[in-house]
């Protein structure tokens, strides 16, 4: 075959712009100091971090102070929240976070709990929405952190993050939400979301792998992860990636410019994937809030077939996509997301996740609906499930 | 396509093309393992002449190695007698098939437990034990 191969795996990690690269590569040669050295090859490495810093504080409505460098999403979520588990200690043991976070979060938070710390988990409604009403119910005065996610990455549902700042300011608890899948993607400012606290990646955003960001509100004291150097204000030691943290500068200038343009371009291209798959194939339904969600966002399941027979098949055309159901990691349970919004595990074990990017054209969303109802016929007709009657 | 999927080529091969695919008009044993929650059904049905499986069919929903391991079962027991296609263990499946993932195993079990409900479903048919 002859085609070009279309991916459609952005919310996984997403290509590295050659702007990125380019913006790189001099960090990775010649200039390989160290930001903490005080001769002129670290001060040159130190002077590129801090303008990437002072870029990115800047995209967020953030100061430049407010920001620590990271190794990801992951880390960033385990810093805060560990962290600030650990620093308010004296002041109370609860946590609060919803049932559809990333697993950073729900197994930070588990491994918490073993520690003595309880956990609230806010259940969602059949969209993906946390309710901040329930958010408001479960504060009680021993809670010390709010944790929400902005994006969801698996069904693509934007939570009512402001709302929930505004309830968790009333009450005086600190906010964290992890943006890892809406950072250069939907415009986003930290004081719009009230949030002390936020977490963010590089490579979501057509930046590298391994960098990411913590967002500290000022006067916002939290315990290191990582104990050793001074770097960060003492707020995380190691020897700063500065080729990764210039090529995150980068990705995020290069999403700053374009992100109203290619926010509403993808979710056209989007929407055009989702009313098309609805409409040319029966027994299909949308998961995740139909409005409010992601851009590049589309999450979708094909009852009386299973997501992995998708997958393989789309991947036979050249199409990279994800499975909404685990079922080629280690654990064969469908995704806790689907579970959370009520979609039948059944039904869970029979849904795809495309997600959109920069690099994504028109002509591969029409692929993408050109091959689909075969594949899922094909499918169908070996399924034993057909005959007995709609799952949905 | 991927060229370092989590499958080998024979286990592409018979999930590309699987043979055996349907249900058999007037069958002799109907058997089924597993179940949609957990995210794997299969469906085998035999019609079975003079102790010999000379025909087979399956149906199943479930991942490409649930799809394969239904597929190669029913090319191992075709015009085989009802012992030895009794015979036929999960290894043998995923030994045929050149091997499963691990975490994969369990969809040749599904599929030794269908062919082996298949036959007792005959076996009732027959009034045997």
């Amino acid at each position: 075959m002859d085609t070009k191969p279309i991916y459609l795996d952005h919310a996984a990690t997403t290509p590295v712009a050659p702007e990125v690269i380019q913006a790189m590569l001099p960090y990775l040669e010649g200039a390989y100091g160290n930001a903490s050295s005080l001769h002129s090859f670290g001060q040159e490495a130190k002077a590129a971090v801090e303008a990437a810093r002072t870029r990115i504080a800047s995209f967020m409505g953030a100061r430049p102070e407010e920001i620590v460098f990271t190794s990801g999403g992951t880390e960033s979520d385990n810093f805060i929240i560990k962290g600030i588990a650990l620093s308010r200690r004296d002041r109370g043991n609860h946590l609060i976070t919803s049932s559809i976070e990333h697993h950073a979060v729900l197994e930070t938070c588990d491994f918490l709990r073993k520690q003595g710390v309880s956990v609230t988990l806010l259940p969602v409604d059949s969209n993906g929405l946390v309710d901040p009403d329930d958010v408001r119910k479960a504060i009680t005065n021993k809670t010390i952190l709010i944790s929400i996610m902005h994006g969801n990455n698996e069904i693509g549902t934007i939570e009512p993050i402001a709302e929930i700042g505004s309830i968790a300011r009333e009450h005086g608890v600190a906010f964290h939400t992890d943006a890892v899948q809406t950072f250069g993607h939907i415009p986003i400012d930290v004081n719009e979301l009230k949030v002390d606290f936020l977490s963010a990646s590089a490579h979501k955003l057509h930046g590298p792998k391994g960098v990411g960001l913590a967002y500290i509100r000022k006067g916002m004291k939290i315990t290191p992860l990582l104990h050793g150097g001074d770097q960060e204000k003492r707020r995380r030691a190691s020897t700063l990636n500065v080729p990764g943290i210039v090529g995150f500068g980068r990705a995020v200038e290069l999403a700053d410019a374009s992100i109203h343009a290619e926010s509403s371009r993808q979710s056209a291209l989007r929407d055009r994937l989702i009313e098309g798959l609805l409409s040319s194939i029966g027994d299909t339904r949308l998961n995740g809030h139909p409005v409010r969600r992601l851009p590049n966002n589309a999450n979708l399941s094909f009852a009386f077939v299973e997501g992995e027979g998708l997958l393989l098949s789309l991947d036979m055309e050249d199409i990279a996509v994800s499975t909404g159901s685990a079922c080629t990691s280690s654990s064969l349970e469908p995704s806790h997301v689907l579970k959370a919004i009520g979609v039948p595990v059944e039904l869970a074990h029979g849904s795809l996740r495309f997600t959109l990017g920069r690099d994504t054209t028109r002509e591969d969303i029409d692929r993408v609906l050109q091959v689909m109802p075969g594949i899922v016929h094909r499918l169908r007709a070996m399924s034993p499930l057909v005959r007995k009657g709609a799952v949905s | 396509m991927i060229q370092n999927g989590p499958y080998n080529e024979k286990v592409m091969d018979h999930f590309r093309n699987p043979r055996n695919v349907g249900v058999l008009e007037n069958p002799d044993g109907v058997g089924t393992a597993g179940n949609p929650v957990c995210g794997d059904i299969m469906e085998i049905s035999i019609q079975v002449e003079d102790d010999v499986i000379k025909d087979v069919r399956f149906r199943t929903f479930g991942c490409g190695a649930a799809i394969a391991t239904s597929s190669m079962v029913t090319e191992l027991v075709k015009n085989k007698t009802i012992d030895e296609a009794l015979a036929v263990s999960n290894r043998a499946v995923a030994e045929a098939l050149g091997g499963l993932p691990p975490i994969k195993m369990h969809c040749s079990v599904l599929a030794e437990e269908a062919l082996r409900s298949a036959i007792d479903d005959f076996r009732r048919r027959q009034g045997k034990p």
